[in-house]
């Protein structure tokens, strides 16, 4: 299991270290100047020149490269061009909301999903899967700021449970925070629990078939039981893969709902910095996020171990 | 005492079993015979009322003069793994992969409500340790993966007998195992049927493995039974024609003419064949398994050479070096004087064709029989009368020309290795490689592609390497045997010699553990099937 472990974790070493490549060789070497870039087309030459020496681009690509990771490893992401401040601020500012909201919008959609697609699977074929399948269809099919929008206009303008958008800050109390970030969460988790509801339903099904429930009925367990008992635990793993994927996805990929709700999450933030064309922020905030989700992958690495047995002598 | 009366089944309107009736009484082992698809799993799932959605079942089922609560789940999960429990074929998958054994012997016991957890589990160990698996080399913490094919089968018979029932149903239970293996493991069914007086419904298509266990065998032929009554009697009787049949097709040898020439068509010379392990440290080699190590032998033209072994001999790694799909880490292999390797020419490729186990598997399932038998002209370049030559070698194996246009799920098991011989006949090889080519047949089919490779190697003069686990098979085939062990060919010689007088222990004791047929209970029959 530590061996696993241990080879999981160069893996993971080796991936942002490749990863960090791509984002700075994508940034720093694409044909065009990254100051007169992010100055625009009307830009002074000595305007240009001056950005050029704040940015240390008149060094080597090698001494730039160093810089740019030495400063990360020691919490030292630059300085936002129109923020004008450390990107660092900036960005654990937007963790503070992005993070809760994706992990509040995971659990939502994990908690859905399991139960309704053990329902469908063990009703296969009976009304409750045949209304299981179709709600999902429609959950994969319709956009998640649709659904963003109707909850907005039941919860928050008609019933008035919620406030229709902004986040108060972690300041104003935990209820608070949680309470302005549960409709951005639904509507995050609405889309995602109906693709993992799929999956679980099917991979279920397939584990239903395997020799080893019959072995299991055989010995006396009920359906259910054998269900609970021997399939279960097989069959979340193809849905662990999917959580994996999905918790990257809700991370950076909130920003349609993000503007939706007004909150200063980090998809907000790069989507900010693209169009203000503040490359510091971007490629900070990029390999942010990619290290964000090389980490989930190794978790779930970690998890398939623990849940099945055979991968432990293995790496 | 169980009791089956006029049991009839129909799974979405098709009759699977009509009027079944038969009787297991305590202590007592009743073999169920008869080949695929004539009901005998489905008898067997009847009575556990563990049917597939859509069976209808019609007449009484009793376990002691009580009716078994069929339709009552509840009341069945109660006597399943208590009083009545089943094993199956497949040992490989018939245990949870992440559940440890313990926990899955235990299991029968909690949930049953006969122990608690850490009385379970004790109980547990004992059970395993009762059917060969002691506690210093099998603890309770081993997941089936750590676990050989016959120690998995041992986990599952641990489980299912853990609460003494009274009937255990064996379904297959030594099918997917090695000869040695089996005569293993149905000693230990043996063994626990007389200790605990539990009634055993033995099902097996293998009538020689029946005539070593049961007291009474019932034969099944497409739902029903045609005949049962004591063992002994009904093999000496077979009053039934269809147990004849399957009688006659099991000890089938087909008739052969000897064409062997002194010219040498394969010669295999020092073959070393290397695995890289899983690396135990990150730098460094990874450590290697042999899993051939220096096989020489030399196959003639025109000879059948038989290749026995037991699963992870090596056998199969050796024939993929002898098809020149993997390469050699020592020694060569000459087909014709040319060196066969992965990078051989493909036109090589031609002179050496093979037939593997599964003709379902080894076939695009959305190709025409047509597409699927030229498809070896892609090594020589199509001839403009393929389609003919087509027509020609599927009328070799005895299938008509209106076959051509039709899908591999269109056809029979046996049909379908018929196919495989016509594809790897079209290029008119020297060499066929058979690769456990018929053990996937029922018998009687079995003999029927016995008598077809018979036949053509009488006439095409054709050199085959049989590989099989089936000792009986390759002594009706093969002129020369070899006999395989740990990568190693202890034994060979002219097949005749080597089953008659083997020289090697390991071949002794294969011989000694393929279950036979008592000899005396033959005499009645025919002389023609004495062996």
């Amino acid at each position: 299991m530590l061996r696993y472990i241990l080879i999981r974790a160069l893996s993971l070493g080796l991936s942002l270290v490749v990863a960090s490549w791509v984002i700075f060789a994508m940034i720093e070497v694409v044909p065009g100047d990254p100051a007169s870039f992010m100055l625009g087309l009307n830009a002074q030459p000595d305007t240009v020149a001056a950005l050029r020496a704040e940015l240390g681009l008149n060094g080597s690509f090698l001494t730039r490269y160093l810089g740019w990771i030495g400063g990360m490893l020691s919490g030292d992401f630059g300085t936002s061009y129109t923020y004008r401040v450390a990107v660092s601020e900036l960005v654990l500012e937007r963790v503070q909301v992005s993070l809760p909201l994706a992990l509040y919008a995971l659990i939502l959609s994990t908690l859905i999903a399991v139960p309704v697609g053990m329902i469908a699977a063990s009703r296969r074929g009976g009304m409750a899967d045949f209304g299981i399948m179709g709600a999902t269809q429609l959950g994969v099919a319709v956009p998640n700021f649709w659904f963003a929008m109707l909850l907005v206009l039941v919860f928050a303008i008609q019933l008035r449970w919620f406030s229709a958008g902004g986040f108060p800050g972690w300041d104003a109390g935990l209820f608070a925070g949680f309470k302005a970030l549960t409709l951005p969460a639904i509507a995050l988790a609405l889309p995602q629990a109906s693709i993992l509801a799929r999956i679980m339903r099917s991979s279920l099904l397939e584990t239903l078939h395997q020799d080893y429930i019959r072995t299991a009925r055989a010995k006396g367990l009920s359906m259910g039981q054998a269900t609970r008992r021997h399939a279960l635990r097989n069959a979340l793993i193809p849905v662990l893969t999917i959580i994996g994927l999905q918790f990257s996805f809700l991370l950076a990929g909130a920003i349609i709902i993000e503007n939706v709700f007004f909150l200063p999450g980090l998809g907000r933030l790069i989507f900010q910095a693209i169009t203000q064309r503040d490359l510091v922020v971007v490629e900070s905030v990029v390999m942010l996020l990619v290290f964000a989700v090389i980490l989930v992958t190794f978790l779930v690495d970690i998890t398939y171990a623990l849940v099945d047995p055979r991968l432990r002598r293995r790496a | 005492m169980i009791s089956i009366r006029n049991l009839s089944l129909s799974i979405h309107g098709s009759q699977i079993l009509r009027d079944v009736d038969l009787e297991i009484a305590p202590g007592q082992v009743v073999g169920l015979v008869g080949e695929s698809g004539s009901g005998k799993s489905m008898t067997a799932l009847a009575l556990m009322d563990l049917l597939p959605r859509g069976a209808k079942v019609a007449g009484e089922m009793d376990i002691d003069g009580a009716p078994l609560p069929h339709g009552d789940d509840k009341a069945m999960c109660a006597l399943r793994g208590n009083r009545m429990s089943m094993i199956f074929q497949e040992p490989m998958s018939a245990l949870n992969p992440v559940k440890t054994i313990g926990e899955q012997v235990a299991e029968t016991l909690i949930i049953h409500g006969q122990a608690a957890r850490a009385g379970a589990m004790e109980i547990a160990a004992q059970k395993l340790t009762r059917v060969g698996l002691p506690q210093d080399k099998f603890p309770l913490d081993r997941y089936p993966h750590e676990l050989s094919g016959g120690q998995r089968q041992r986990v599952c018979i641990a489980l299912a007998v853990a609460l003494h029932p009274d009937l255990l149903i064996a379904d297959e239970p030594t099918t997917a195992l090695d000869v040695t293996t089996q005569a293993q493991i149905l000693d230990l069914l043996k063994e626990l049927v007389a200790e605990a007086q539990m009634g055993l419904l033995l099902i097996t298509h293998d009538l020689a493995v029946v005539a070593g266990m049961a007291d009474h065998v019932a034969v099944m032929k497409s739902g029903e039974i045609v005949e049962q009554g004591p063992t002994e009697a009904l093999f000496r009787g077979m009053a039934h024609p269809y147990t004849r049949a399957l009688f006659n097709a099991s000890k089938h040898h087909p008739e052969r003419t000897d064409k062997v020439t002194d010219a040498p068509l394969l010669q295999v010379t020092e073959a070393v064949r290397d695995y890289a392990l899983p690396r135990t440290s990150l730098f460094g080699p990874a450590p290697k398994f042999r899993a051939v190590g220096g096989v020489s032998f030399t196959l003639k033209k025109g000879e059948s050479l038989g290749l026995v072994g037991e699963s992870g001999c090596g056998k199969s790694t050796l024939t993929r070096a002898i098809l020149g799909l993997e390469p050699l880490q020592g020694g060569e292999i000459l087909l014709n004087g040319q060196p066969v390797t992965p990078k051989m020419a493909p036109k090589r490729r031609a002179g050496l064709q093979v037939v593997f186990q599964d003709p379902y598997g080894s076939f695009n399932p959305r190709w025409t029989v047509e597409r699927l038998v030229a498809e070896p002209f892609h090594l020589t370049g199509r001839p403009d009368d393929w389609r003919n030559r087509v027509r020609a070698v599927l009328d070799d194996v005895g299938l008509d020309a209106d076959t051509m246009h039709r899908y591999p799920h269109e056809f029979s098991g046996g049909q379908r290795q018929r196919i495989a011989i016509a594809r790897a006949l079209i290029l008119e090889p020297e060499l066929l490689v058979l690769d456990e080519a018929v053990s996937a047949l029922d018998v009687s089919v079995r003999a029927q592609i016995l008598d077809l490779l018979a036949d053509l190697q009488a006439r095409r003069g054709l050199a085959y390497l049989f590989i099989s686990h089936d000792l009986g098979v390759v002594r009706g085939i093969t002129d020369r045997v070899l006999v395989m062990r740990a990568g190693e060919i202890v034994e060979q010689g002219d097949t005749r010699d080597v089953f008659s007088a083997p020289q090697h222990p390991y071949t002794n004791s294969l011989i000694g553990a393929a279950p036979v047929i008592p000899s005396a209970w033959q005499e009645a029959q025919d002389g023609q099937f004495m062996v």
